[in-house]
């Protein structure tokens, strides 16, 4: 058998006159490349498009489905228990993202120029990132707790009044994002930490001939210099926090707790799916999560993206 | 002076940042090995006790430990092992080869990166029991078998680190297709199979949405189902609780700490050229 190796990219690359083949002599790479794109087709395209079918449908899951039309759609945009669990989702997103980036990149500069240690603080950072969600939120929920809770003794001792925390809708907020920041600051911080390793040395000794102090030299060469990094850290921080679901059901429950508050979009649609067997009404809620995620994505392409990209 | 000073701060502030970041672990371990009533009167007890023998026992007679941890292992070691063989081979193949349609491949993959995995969980649900698959392993294993994340990010070291002189070398020493693969291409790519091995582990390990929707037999769960079902049931009994969150945590920080190095080192680099 033959192979077509890519040649390598060079200007001198010399022509060499290829016979065409037919597509069949290539089936090797096929067979390579189809376990992926056959179980994409069966576990993600299709699911995908009967989704969005779903979603202009009634159905419980043994009776036939009916066709609806807009039905579940003009449903959703009256279901003020949907827009609850769009604004808590938006509110924790915002809650937990914006402490754990800026908490990430006060770290990783600080960890940019400490050299001691830093092995020992980056896996100290990194090791709440690989704990099980479950546990975490078990944990947390317990720190948290009313009673006798770590936070409520804390308090305690310096005098202040309990607070009810997981029994009052901001209390359940600032437990939630917590847990967040906690499991999430330390990724950030060492991603960022990558982005500033990667700023050529040169330009901060340019800056530093030129007389730039220290504030200075972060505005005008770290931070947009780290701008792809920060990017990158927005986009996957969006993408995870707008699908917030394990830390909020483990921590209140299904319900959201008390006044749903701790309730979110992806919560929603498992209660409507698996718990109503609503299914109809659920697509229409994962199909405007998933425009909600694209919609977010692209403000943050525009934001952080901007201009000075190619 | 002042230098000094600026350096003892920056220490202080990366050390508590550390200890924080660690706390959980700490108290996690406290309220393992103590009573709910230790833990729960005022001033809390700050030091580890001597329960965590009946700690422990209380859970593994409140839930079946030991089977759940078994599902576990077995959907987190297989998922990773068929991940590494089939994303490698993909990652090769779209890296050091060209064949019709391998851009329009390539663009294909990268959009499925954007889809949110639960929009599809009601057909996939349906698509399960028309296999008969509701409540068994299969499927968790098999619709994470391949993905697109780990064939890019794979494919990205594979053009980088295999120069294309060695694939056509090893061909005219009369590799075949998978000989190159085997010979050239997996022994080169040993630190970025570690890394996409470890973060597939990892996943697996904690995975919890999807077996939770599709693992419904309550005698047959996963950990992460078989800890939060725990905590629903006794949630009162914190110290029995939060031992069985110990003893989930325990094997994948112990797996997490022997690869930390080469870990953060793959997480890192995944990012910055991404």
């Amino acid at each position: 058998m033959t192979l077509t190796a890519t040649s390598p990219a060079k200007a001198s690359r010399p022509l060499k006159p290829r016979r065409r083949r037919s597509v069949w002599s290539y089936w090797r790479f096929y067979l390579a490349l189809s376990p992926f794109y056959l179980l994409f087709l069966i576990f993600g395209l299709y699911p995908m498009a009967s989704t969005i079918l779903l979603g202009f449908q009634k159905w419980d899951g043994f009776t036939p489905r009916t066709f609806v039309g807009l039905q579940n759609f003009a449903f959703l945009l009256e279901d003020s228990t949907f827009w609850l669990a769009l604004k808590n989702t938006v509110v924790l997103f915002f809650m937990s993202t914006v402490p754990t980036l800026a908490i990430a990149l006060v770290l990783a500069v600080m960890l940019n120029s400490a050299v001691r240690f830093s092995s020992v603080y980056r896996i100290a950072y990194f090791i709440p990132n690989i704990t099980s969600l479950v546990a975490a939120a078990i944990f947390f929920a317990a720190v948290f707790s009313t009673n006798f809770g770590l936070i409520n003794s804390g308090l305690r001792a310096l005098g202040i009044a309990a607070q009810d925390w997981l029994g009052e809708p901001w209390g359940i907020k600032i437990a939630i994002s917590t847990m967040i920041v906690w499991q999430w600051a330390g990724y950030n911080t060492i991603i960022y930490l990558a982005g500033l390793q990667a700023i050529p040395r040169e330009q901060y000794e340019a800056a530093k001939v030129d007389g730039a102090g220290a504030v200075r030299t972060f505005f005008s060469i770290t931070l947009p210099q780290l701008r792809p990094v920060v990017l990158f850290t927005v986009v996957t921080s969006t993408i995870g926090g707008l699908q917030t679901f394990t830390e909020p059901q483990v921590m209140v429950g299904n319900t959201g707790g008390v006044g749903q508050s701790g309730l979110t979009i992806v919560m929603y649609f498992y209660q409507q799916a698996f718990l109503n067997n609503d299914y109809g009404y659920a697509a229409a809620i994962a199909l405007s999560i998933f425009m909600l995620v694209l919609l977010f994505t692209a403000i943050n392409w525009k934001l952080v993206g901007g201009r000075g990209k190619q | 002076m002042r230098w000094q000073w600026r350096r003892v701060t920056l220490h202080v502030v990366l050390a508590l940042a550390a200890v924080l970041s660690l706390f959980p672990f700490y108290w996690t371990l406290v309220m393992a090995t103590n009573t709910t009533a230790d833990i729960y009167r005022f001033p809390p007890k700050f030091t580890l006790g001597s329960q965590l023998d009946d700690n422990i026992r209380a859970v593994l007679d409140n839930v079946a430990f030991f089977q759940s941890m078994g599902n576990t292992v077995i959907v987190a070691v297989s998922t990773t092992l068929l991940v590494l063989f089939f994303d490698s081979l993909a990652a090769f193949t779209f890296a050091k080869f060209r064949f019709p349609g391998r851009n329009a491949l390539f663009v294909i993959l990268l959009a499925t990166m954007l889809l949110p995995a639960q929009l599809g969980a009601i057909p996939q649900f349906q698509t399960m029991a028309a296999f008969g698959w509701v409540g068994s392993l299969k499927a968790l294993i098999i619709p994470a078998a391949a993905n697109a994340f780990g064939i890019f990010w794979l494919r990205q070291y594979f053009s980088s680190s295999i120069h294309d002189e060695l694939v056509e070398a090893a061909t005219l020493d009369g590799c075949g297709f998978l000989g190159v693969y085997r010979h050239v291409a997996l022994p080169s790519a040993r630190p970025a199979l570690a890394f996409l091995g470890i973060f597939t582990f990892v996943a697996s390990w904690n995975d919890y949405f999807w077996p939770l929707v599709v693992l419904t037999n309550p005698d047959h769960l996963t950990l992460q189902v078989a800890l939060s079902s725990l905590n629903r049931s006794h949630g009162v009994d914190y110290s029995m609780v939060m031992t069985g969150a110990l003893m989930a945590m325990v094997p994948l920080i112990v797996v997490f700490i022997v690869f930390a190095r080469q870990f953060i080192k793959g997480a890192t680099e995944g990012a910055v050229r991404g």
